[in-house]
């Protein structure tokens, strides 16, 4: 009996193991069939292939806290950001910060006063080589493959808070509370709310280019024109021009995580 | 054999009731942390992992430490481990449900935890540290459970055990290398961004966990009437002194890198963590009494252990209360130094390069005390368990 009882243990407890490991191995499978294509695509160019960038003019935006702070009003509003006093329970997808925050690793001696003065506006960089998509455990964040966004499914994320650990750009919140009582705009029914527990960040728009619409900040800075958008892939794009055009800055390049977020200053 | 832990002495169930109301207070905790949210933390946008994970990273120390035991005793057959290689194992099942349970309660939303099997992702470390865990966690319940059944039945194990024993040494490595690499290799954290992390972690872990499977063989010896033996606690001590005389030479080159080398974002963390910073006119330095106090106990631990041994007195009775107090020592040393300074120290300068300092809540402190709870609780079980099966076989 005690022998019997023993060996209908073991097998149970063979089973469930299998039954436990069984889908990873399945996907891990899969992965690996799919992943030749992946890298090929990214180290043989991007030709033919969208990848969507945004240069900052600052010189537009020197003097206009308030188109600033519309910018990041659109974009609360499109994306249901909740408002938060308590700055450890922040949730910000675009925001503005001084010089040193923002270009911590650019010398900050001496520097013009309009520098020292103004704030500079920051959001994800929608990285070409996104530590974040690196380090998440469950896929939950990841790269558009057709056009570079670096994008998050709110839904597969566990709120592990890696990626928060691994973005050079402290551009991902986590929600600490229930989102939703903290919406204090008027809720945009177009675009789904989050649950607690899980992190979220700026998404260049995702929902608004499928839509043929533009980014609301660059829609809210309209009046200025501080905000270009476009394919960084394309020569021809106006993005391109402008950076053509202009000598520009990026976050932390050093890190080599290729932003796609460009400052004119 | 599990039997024997339901029946004990009315200290070891009062031991056992005392541990259950702190598991009942993490549990209430934790509780209230599910339903409100991760908001009732010290953790914030800034400081976006804690206590929770600082004490999940010295854990995985600890449950790697029972290689020290394993490695001597099956490897190089040092026999006076024989009796206390069943402690190594018994004290890594625990470490490693304390690592898991602290990883649960940092998750955002634990019910999605099966997420990480579902979506296999081979370049998350988190993934591969999963892995790691849940292999070494099997290969220790397999070879403690078989080996001292084999001990308890007289007879000698199954060969086929020694193929797991020797698959957890690099199982054992592998934990806490990966555990690292969680660190490791993020840019921008400058502080954490070092080769040396990995080999730090291990030898601190080589002196943490041993130094628990002293203080309870000298608790052990005093009220369950089992003894380790002089030599094998005097050649762990080599092994604590050795390892821990490692973790402060890695230290000391981290001081050197940055103090040297003057670049801001190596310099700054330990800045923060050994002299305070300051930043916008404000001083932040709210770990520097901890780190000192890392500092101090860790060399006057050395200082005592090394004389105990120098002076020959190690081998005598008298020297057990002495034995205790330097293992102490080195210990809350190393649990300050990694399990406070190394997290926070990395984390408190932000990506904006601002400084932010964490304090955790009573409630996220509370539920750290009840995982504690729970694995002191199954520490206190299986080592019963072990003890028994030895005094069975001597009788």
């Amino acid at each position: 009996m005690d022998t019997k009882r023993r060996t209908f243990l073991k097998a149970a407890g063979v089973a469930a193991l299998a039954g436990i490991s069984a889908p990873a191995v399945t996907k891990l499978a899969e992965a690996s069939s799919s992943a030749v294509p992946a890298v090929a695509e990214n180290s043989a160019g991007t030709a033919g292939k969208i990848r969507y960038g945004m240069v900052i003019d600052m010189r537009k935006l020197y003097d206009r806290p308030d188109i600033q702070e519309k910018m990041a009003a659109a974009c609360r509003y499109a994306h249901n950001i909740p408002t938060f006093d308590d700055p450890k329970s922040e949730i910000k997808w675009i925001w503005s910060a001084s010089y040193e925050e923002a270009f911590p690793e650019h010398s900050s001696a001496h520097n013009a006063e309009i520098i020292e003065e103004s704030e500079f506006l920051m959001l994800c960089n929608h990285c070409d080589n996104p530590p974040c998509v690196r380090v998440c455990p469950t896929k939950a964040t990841f790269k558009m493959e057709h056009n570079g966004i670096v994008a998050m499914d709110y839904h597969r994320c566990i709120g592990c808070r890696f990626c928060m650990m691994a973005c050079p750009y402290g551009a991902r919140s986590f929600n600490w509370f229930e989102p939703r009582p903290h919406i204090t705009q008027e809720i945009n029914p177009e675009f789904p709310t989050r649950m607690r527990g899980v992190v979220e960040k700026c998404n260049f728009c995702a929902e608004r280019l499928a839509r043929g619409e533009k980014p609301a900040c660059q829609e809210a800075a309209a009046e200025v024109g501080a905000i270009y958008f476009g394919d960084l892939n394309d020569p021809e794009s106006e993005v391109r021009k402008v950076l053509a055009e202009n000598p520009t800055i990026q976050r932390k390049p050093g890190l080599g995580t290729k932003p796609s977020v460009f400052y004119i200053v | 054999m599990i039997e024997k832990a339901l029946r004990g002495s009315s200290r070891y169930w009062t031991w056992l009731g005392i541990l259950a109301i702190f598991i009942g207070i993490g549990a209430v905790c934790y509780v209230r942390q599910f339903f409100i949210g991760q908001g009732l933390t010290g953790m914030g946008r800034d400081i976006g992992w804690g206590l929770y994970i600082s004490q999940f990273t010295f854990l995985v120390g600890v449950a790697a430490g029972g290689l020290m035991l394993v490695l001597p005793y099956y490897v190089h057959n040092y026999k006076a481990f024989g009796r206390i290689t069943i402690l190594g194992e018994f004290l890594a099942i625990p470490a490693l449900i304390m690592c898991l349970l602290f990883i649960m309660v940092d998750l955002g939303q634990p019910l999605r935890a099966m997420n990480m099997i579902l979506h296999p992702t081979p370049n998350s470390m988190l993934f591969w540290d999963m892995c790691v865990l849940l292999g070494y966690l099997f290969l220790n319940l397999i070879c403690s459970w078989v080996i001292l059944t084999a001990e308890r039945k007289e007879v000698a194990p199954p060969k086929w055990i020694y193929i797991f024993v020797y698959l957890s040494i690099p199982f054992a490595v592998s934990i806490h290398t990966v555990t690292a690499m969680l660190y490791c290799g993020l840019p921008g954290r400058d502080f954490w961004l070092s080769a040396i992390t990995a080999p730090r972690f291990l030898a601190s872990a080589f002196a943490a966990g041993p130094i628990i499977i002293v203080l309870a063989c000298l608790l052990m010896k005093r009220i369950a009437n089992f003894d380790a033996g002089k030599e094998a606690i005097n050649k762990i001590l080599t092994i604590i002194i050795y390892a821990a005389l490692t973790n402060a030479f890695f230290v000391c080159l981290e001081f050197f890198v940055a103090y040297y080398s003057k670049i801001p974002g190596h310099m700054h963390s330990l800045d923060y963590l050994f002299f305070g910073i300051e930043h916008n006119g404000e001083m932040y330095n709210n770990l520097v009494p901890f780190m000192w106090t890392s500092v101090f106990l860790c060399f006057g631990g050395l200082i005592v252990l090394a004389w105990l041994k120098l002076s020959k007195k190690v081998m005598t009775d008298a020297a057990d209360w002495i034995i205790a107090a330097g293992c102490l020592a080195v210990f809350l040393s190393l649990f300050i130094d990694k399990g406070l300074g190394f997290v926070l120290g990395g984390l408190a300068i932000t990506p904006f390069e601002t400084v932010v300092e964490y304090y955790p809540t009573v409630n996220e402190m509370g539920v750290t005390i009840g995982i504690w709870a729970v694995g002191i609780f199954m520490v206190t079980v299986l080592y019963k368990l072990a003890v028994d099966v030895e005094h069975e076989v001597e009788e």
